[in-house]
């Protein structure tokens, strides 16, 4: 038999050695008692992180102009939202990977209509003040040329950079019709805090969906400055950071560092470096799920799963063997 | 305890090289895994007791 | 006539229970589930991080139970909410942390030989599986925390198609796949893995078998020590 064989059969075979005493059940007894009394202190003393929720109110409250812009854009279907594609509506075709297009091909399984989800909607579900009341009627019955007409008429004024460039007091007057005031009813329904409690079922009882809150809340500046300032972002390390002074998720390491590449992170407007910013987590996504696969699969793996044998860490793990059977 | 907390609850030091930016909290996390394999792998065990007799079907 | 002799005077049995458990006798007898002794060379620290992987599993679910029955929103308000919460974070942090020192070990022994390759399968699974645990997880927490992770992550689960099925932002979806399935799908992973480990037993060393030839060569008996 060669060495390797009589090896190999010794791996395979119940082990005819040498032993020592062992209790599996007392190891983990002492396991469990030392990780509960670890737990508690830890608990004890550095207790755990909770920073409260963000709400429409606070965001209408901090950053006015920015919810009242975000709010024509949704008006005018300009918004992430209103663009993003599936699972929520055919506002883009989402993510590809070459020929692969599994977000479209998914179809459509949360569908949210941002024009009427994020503002008619919650307007109509509350009594409104004369204008605004007026400025729903006269939107709800016109025709939806009409509305996008109107809505992006002043999505692209106010957005103008040579011209209000983010500042709706600065728009020249135009066609925008009831636009504008549809935005003031819903910014002062939000300042009032009223938009929190109706957004989540409006006309309802139950709801446990947040769908179309995080989706309204994610198409502004208020969730993105909260995200910057807590070092939550994707180029930031942000998968594996935690708010305050807490430890993360670190094991997410070797996923997150894939966001860091600047290829991920092109200001191109076109090109490879674009394409791949654009579709950075069906990418992203991927190459992990084929990392994964080598690891879990590692021992059929030829090279990578003679590691071990090439650089001898065992030589410490098996010493004390070594010294008894010497 | 109180000081602990508030400690805590203030935002994190970030300390970045580079494109590497990793808050202190993890790097403790990090260095405590990185310690605790390291001194696993050098750190003496206690030697184990001979089974009560040598006769192959008492091994397991 | 004792049960052991009765038996060996049966026919091997043909009912699909009687093979059953013949299978599982053979190959899981209660000596080798609940042995007394261990290989001599199982004797470094490196072992003990499988267990205790373990044990901060158990701390996690026990206070998940609690957190679960009080619901997401209740440690908000509550002071033993908060501990319960804290012991919850604390646990998962010393879980992944034991995990993943017993993952390098496992690696560096190149513990899938000899048969093993559905122990370190199971074992990478169930890291996988930890973290789809985690991420059911940090959504389900109504704070900050849980917008943002669901506004981001809704990005990946969309790109690769499901998104549409898997919704972070639904919190009764969330809850149920956090609380329940992930779960219950883990501990069968884990179950399987220590099970495994118990019926191959403990993967011997690189070059055991040189050692134990040279042992024999020098006199040494297999069961001789010191």
């Amino acid at each position: 038999m060669s060495a390797r064989t009589r090896q190999e059969s010794l791996e395979r075979e119940h082990w005819t050695g040498p032993t020592s005493r062992y209790d599996i059940v007392k190891e983990g007894v002492i396991a469990t008692v030392v990780v509960a009394v670890l737990t508690v202190l830890l608990a004890a003393v550095f207790s755990s992180p909770d920073e409260p929720a963000l709400t429409f109110q606070g965001w209408a409250n901090t950053m006015p102009d920015d919810f009242y812009n975000v709010t024509v854009a949704e008006l005018a279907g300009t918004s992430e939202s209103a663009t993003y594609g599936a699972p929520y509506n055919n506002g883009g075709d989402g993510q590809v990977l070459g020929p692969l297009m599994p977000q479209k091909w998914a179809g459509i399984h949360q569908p949210v209509d941002p024009a009427n989800d994020f503002v008619i909607t919650p307007l109509e579900t509350q009594q409104q003040p004369e204008d605004v009341a007026a400025a729903l009627t006269r939107w709800t019955s016109a025709s939806a040329d009409e509305r996008a007409a109107w809505a992006t008429t002043y999505d692209t004024a106010i957005n103008d950079p040579a011209g209000a460039d983010g500042d709706a007091t600065k728009v020249p007057s135009g066609a925008y019709g009831p636009v504008p005031a549809l935005a003031d009813g819903l910014l002062a329904m939000a300042t009032s805090g009223a938009l929190d409690g109706v957004f989540a079922a409006p006309g309802q009882f139950y709801n446990t969906d947040t769908t179309k809150q995080i989706l309204f809340l994610g198409d502004g500046g208020y969730l993105d400055a909260a995200g910057t300032a807590n070092h939550l972002q994707g180029n930031q390390w942000g998968m594996m950071n935690e708010t305050g002074n807490y430890p993360g998720q670190q094991w997410l390491a070797p996923f997150s560092v894939w966001y860091q590449l600047p290829i991920f992170n092109s200001e191109a407007e076109s090109g490879f470096a674009a394409t791949l910013t654009a579709n950075g987590d069906i990418y992203i996504m991927s190459i992990i799920a084929v990392l994964t696969l080598l690891v879990i699969l590692l021992p059929f793996i030829p090279g990578l799963r003679s590691i071990p044998r090439l650089i001898p860490v065992h030589k410490l793990i098996w010493r004390d063997y070594y010294k008894k059977r010497s | 305890m109180h000081a602990a907390i508030q400690v805590l609850a203030d935002a994190p030091v970030y300390l970045t090289w580079g494109w590497v930016s990793v808050s202190v909290p993890n790097l403790i996390a990090i260095l405590v895994t990185t310690s605790l394999l390291v001194l696993a792998l050098v750190l003496p065990f206690p030697k184990g007791r001979h089974p009560k007799g040598r006769h192959p079907k008492d091994d397991s | 006539m004792s049960t052991d002799t009765v038996r060996a005077h049966q026919a091997p049995p043909t009912s699909w229970i009687g093979r059953l458990r013949g299978r599982l006798e053979r190959a899981l007898p209660y000596e080798k589930l609940l042995p007394e002794t261990q290989p001599a060379y199982v004797a470094s620290w490196i072992y003990v991080f499988g267990v205790l992987t373990l044990a901060a599993l158990a701390m996690i679910v026990l206070s998940g139970t609690v957190l679960a029955f009080e619901g997401p929103s209740w440690y908000h308000t509550s002071r033993t909410g908060l501990f319960v919460n804290s012991l919850h974070f604390w646990s998962v942090q010393l879980f992944f942390l034991f995990m993943v020192v017993h993952l390098a070990g496992k690696f560096w022994m190149a513990a899938w030989r000899g048969s093993r390759a559905k122990t370190w399968i199971t074992g990478m699974v169930a890291f996988v599986a930890s973290v789809g645990a985690g991420l059911s997880g940090y959504t389900l927490q109504t704070n900050f925390d849980s917008q943002w992770i669901a506004f981001e992550a809704k990005d990946g689960l969309n790109a690769v198609g499901i998104g549409a099925w898997f919704n972070v932002a639904d919190l009764g979806q969330v809850m149920l796949v956090h609380v329940f399935f992930v779960p219950a799908v883990l501990v069968v992973i884990v179950a399987v893995h220590v099970l495994l480990v118990r019926i191959h037993g403990v993967v011997p060393p690189i070059d055991a078998a040189e050692v134990e030839a040279r042992a024999a060569h020098h006199g040494r008996e297999p069961g001789e020590v010191g």
